[in-house]
């Protein structure tokens, strides 16, 4: 079928386009993006005003998040975790491999996107283990996972273990050109931590993790990609240090590309005392860092040291997340505010425009994974993201898609929120606080 | 800066850092009444009568679950000792569940120990008793903050102007975190002092003076706080070994000899005598450390009288 969205402003940095354009859908692909569409061309499309006040984009690609099927079926599911990713406004999530079993072999691999089919709503890219069951030993079949559909490697949740295993990872999946995601943590420094190493935690008596942690093993990566060649994308970057060592590792050569997550610059490490003391749903690794290394993170979002932002989505049942501190889980779920959080915390502050927003939630994490989208041009696969800028939006954890409801912006009111979201054409998500979205009927 | 408070505002006692300085003038002030009766020879007032405490240890613990359990008889509570030597948890009953069965009983209050940092925080969230916190993890100890500064006041009259040192383990201690919580809101000199592997971040935020040289933190004292070294913390490799730490940070008749000469020693218990302090210090004139037990049951006694809703009708004893 022909849909016709009418009216909306269109930010598509990829095609220079930011302006009021009509778009044509046509099955699952984009028709023709115009000020004014032939109407020959629209014959027979449903028509959708969606007018002005709505901002059409290339759909966003969520490069980080934990489906937790299979094994833990009782946090999320493929099914439940890409609901929660179309009422984000993400049109396609890359899965982190730390499942049970890992994602370490095609098997798994062909599992989960077994799942996705069945759930049919966002595309899911499984991320493969780096390592035999993220051991850090010896290299996964990579080549074999990325043959079953697999877009990256990681050991996420651990590091890669030593610097001889990213140097034969960086080395090994370069030969697809694909990247190696590393969830930066010297372990040796972070210990048994379960809180920024610094005051606020200092004062709460909680055990450290001290930024040089994941410093030292950002400065290891770069090293290793300037050595190989290889591309290390570093996952949840935390700590002004970080972004700083990232920076310069671009400056020098370095096959280097990084991610941030919306708690982290969203939040600090303050926030552990007030206004309520000890939530857990604080508590995640990286840790909400110093109020400096939040501002360092806003300007490398700014100045584009940073690419992606990614959710980090961690979904835990409550059983895990109602206990002492430094038992509960580490991580919170974020695929259902993370669009509310960057428009009202980067936009609607003046950190950055809608443009730069699209780079840092499609068009980059596209690109760096080497999977379709970040781009709404004639003949491009028709995965679209509907945003209401204005949209007064108050967090209800009861009611997200997601099966956890471990979020610390519960009842946060937020400017700016997702209208509707388009898989191949096909609307999956529809706003009912914004009534333009009536012209989607589900199929 | 002798402003005192009538009550307690919360239902809890989870830490120093929720009190004002008139609250903990409060509570000293009611010891002080408490302190009396244990000169009596019927050492029992009927205050709690009625009432029933809950000692509820996750950790091993003699010194303090004895002091908060003489203290709760001498006011006549029921009290009921509960040692949990993480037998429940191991087999998977969590904190709040422990704690919700132990509530059907209705106590007045519950005297927690527990080896995470901010247990008692999510207990008192969750539970109608009040809870005073006997330590939680790395975090607060605040009744025996209370007792070390009742026992630096009846030893000089104030807190105010001291200049007190506190030495050891400061990053482990739950102990320290009372104390210049407590110290610094009653207007004394705090100094800090303790291998720099040892020491917590951003003492200077609270007005404490940090330093590595033992001998500047004692000087001109007035009170000189030792703290436990654990030997885990020597094998977790923060120092390198328990004779070196004497030979840096022990607290020797020398050391003393720095001090005020009427400067008074504490430590909290149990004391490794030859790695924090020397046997002379310890045994030595300056040593108030069995002061510090003795006054402990006062303090409990007045914390639990104060919580259990002691100070709005009648007066102490």
């Amino acid at each position: 079928m022909k849909r016709l969205l009418k009216g909306a402003r269109v930010v598509d940095p990829a095609s220079g386009v930011d302006g009021i354009r009509d778009v044509l859908i046509d099955g699952d692909r984009i028709a023709l993006v115009g000020t004014s569409i032939p109407a020959a061309a629209a014959a027979g499309a449903v028509i959708v005003e969606l007018g002005p006040s709505l901002v059409v984009c290339p759909g966003f690609v969520d490069m980080h998040v934990h489906l937790r099927e299979p094994g833990y079926e009782h946090k999320e599911t493929v099914a439940t975790g890409t609901a929660a990713a179309v009422a984000g406004g993400f049109t396609a999530v890359a899965c982190m491999p730390n499942t049970n079993p890992v994602n370490d072999n095609a098997s798994v691999t062909r599992f989960i996107l077994k799942q996705a089919s069945a759930a049919n709503l966002a595309r899911v890219y499984p991320i493969g283990a780096v390592s035999h069951g993220s051991n850090g030993e010896y290299l996964a079949e990579i080549a074999d996972m990325r043959e079953a559909g697999c877009v990256a490697f990681s050991d996420d949740g651990r590091p890669v273990a030593t610097a001889l295993l990213m140097r034969r990872a960086l080395e090994y999946a370069g030969m697809f050109g694909m990247p190696v995601i590393d969830h930066c943590e010297d372990r040796s420094l972070a210990g048994e931590g379960v809180a920024h190493e610094g005051f606020h935690a200092a004062q709460l008596g909680l055990r450290g993790i001290p930024s040089a942690a994941e410093d030292v093993m950002v400065d290891r990566d770069i090293v290793l990609a300037l050595a190989t060649g290889g591309h290390a994308h570093i996952a949840h970057l935390s700590t002004a240090g970080a972004v700083r060592s990232v920076r310069e590792g671009k400056a020098r050569g370095a096959r280097v590309t990084c991610e941030v997550t919306p708690h982290h610059f969203v939040l600090a490490d303050e926030s552990l005392r007030e206004p309520l003391v000890y939530d857990t749903n604080l508590k995640m690794n990286p840790p909400l860092r110093g109020g400096s290394d939040r501002d360092a993170l806003i300007t490398g979002i700014r100045d584009g040291s940073i690419d992606v932002i990614a959710t980090d989505h961690a979904p835990h049942h409550a059983d895990d997340k109602r206990v002492e501190f430094d038992r509960a889980s580490f991580g919170i779920v974020g695929l259902e505010t993370a669009v509310s959080l960057g428009l009202d915390r980067l936009v609607h502050a003046g950190i950055i425009g809608l443009g730069r927003f699209v780079e840092l939630l499609s068009v980059n994490p596209a690109r760096i994974l080497g999977v379709p989208g970040g781009r709404i041009a004639a003949g491009d696969t028709a995965d679209i993201t509907i945003l209401a800028p204005d949209l007064a939006v108050t967090v209800s954890a009861a009611a997200f898609r997601s099966r956890a409801r471990n979020t610390p912006f519960d009842g946060w009111t937020l400017r700016g929120g997702v209208a509707a979201t388009l898989v191949g054409g096909r609307p999956v998500f529809a706003n009912p606080g914004v009534p333009q979205t009536s012209g989607f009927e589900r199929s | 800066m002798s402003e005192t408070a009538t009550r307690l505002r919360g239902k809890d006692l989870l830490g120093i850092a929720d009190l004002e300085a008139a609250e903990i003038n409060l509570i000293l002030d009611t010891a002080e009444a408490m302190k009396e009766v244990a000169s009596r020879p019927i050492k029992k007032v009927p205050t709690l009568r009625g009432k029933t405490v809950i000692n509820l240890f996750f950790e091993p613990s003699t010194r303090t679950r004895t002091s908060f359990e003489i203290a709760e008889k001498r006011l006549s509570a029921d009290t009921l000792n509960i040692a949990i030597a993480m037998s429940s948890v191991v087999k998977g009953e969590t904190l709040i569940d422990t704690a919700q069965n132990l509530e059907a009983i209705a106590p007045a209050i519950m005297v927690v120990r527990h080896g995470s940092s901010g247990a008692c925080h999510l207990l008192a969230r969750t539970c109608r008793a009040g809870i005073v916190n006997a330590g939680d993890g790395t975090h607060e100890h605040p009744t025996q903050g209370l007792l070390d500064a009742f026992t630096i006041r009846e030893r000089k009259g104030r807190i105010q102007g001291l200049k007190i040192a506190i030495v050891g383990d400061l990053l482990h201690s739950r102990v320290f975190r009372s104390n210049i919580l407590l110290l610094t809101k009653l207007g004394a000199e705090v100094w800090a002092c303790g291998p720099p592997t040892l020491m917590p971040p951003g003492l200077e935020r609270l007005g404490v003076h940090p330093t590595t040289r033992v001998e500047e933190a004692v000087e001109g004292a007035d009170a000189v706080m030792m703290l436990r070294i654990q030997l885990e913390r020597m094998q977790g490799g923060f120092f390198p070994s328990l004779r070196e730490y004497f030979n840096v940070f022990g607290m020797t008749p020398e050391r003393v000899r720095l001090a005020k000469p009427d400067a008074i020693v504490m430590h909290p218990g149990p004391m490794n005598r030859g790695v924090e302090i020397a046997s002379e210090v310890a045994d030595g004139p300056a040593s108030v450390i069995l002061d510090q037990v003795t006054n402990g049951v006062a303090v409990r006694m007045a914390v639990l009288y104060l919580l259990a809703g002691g100070g709005e009708n009648e007066a102490a004893a």
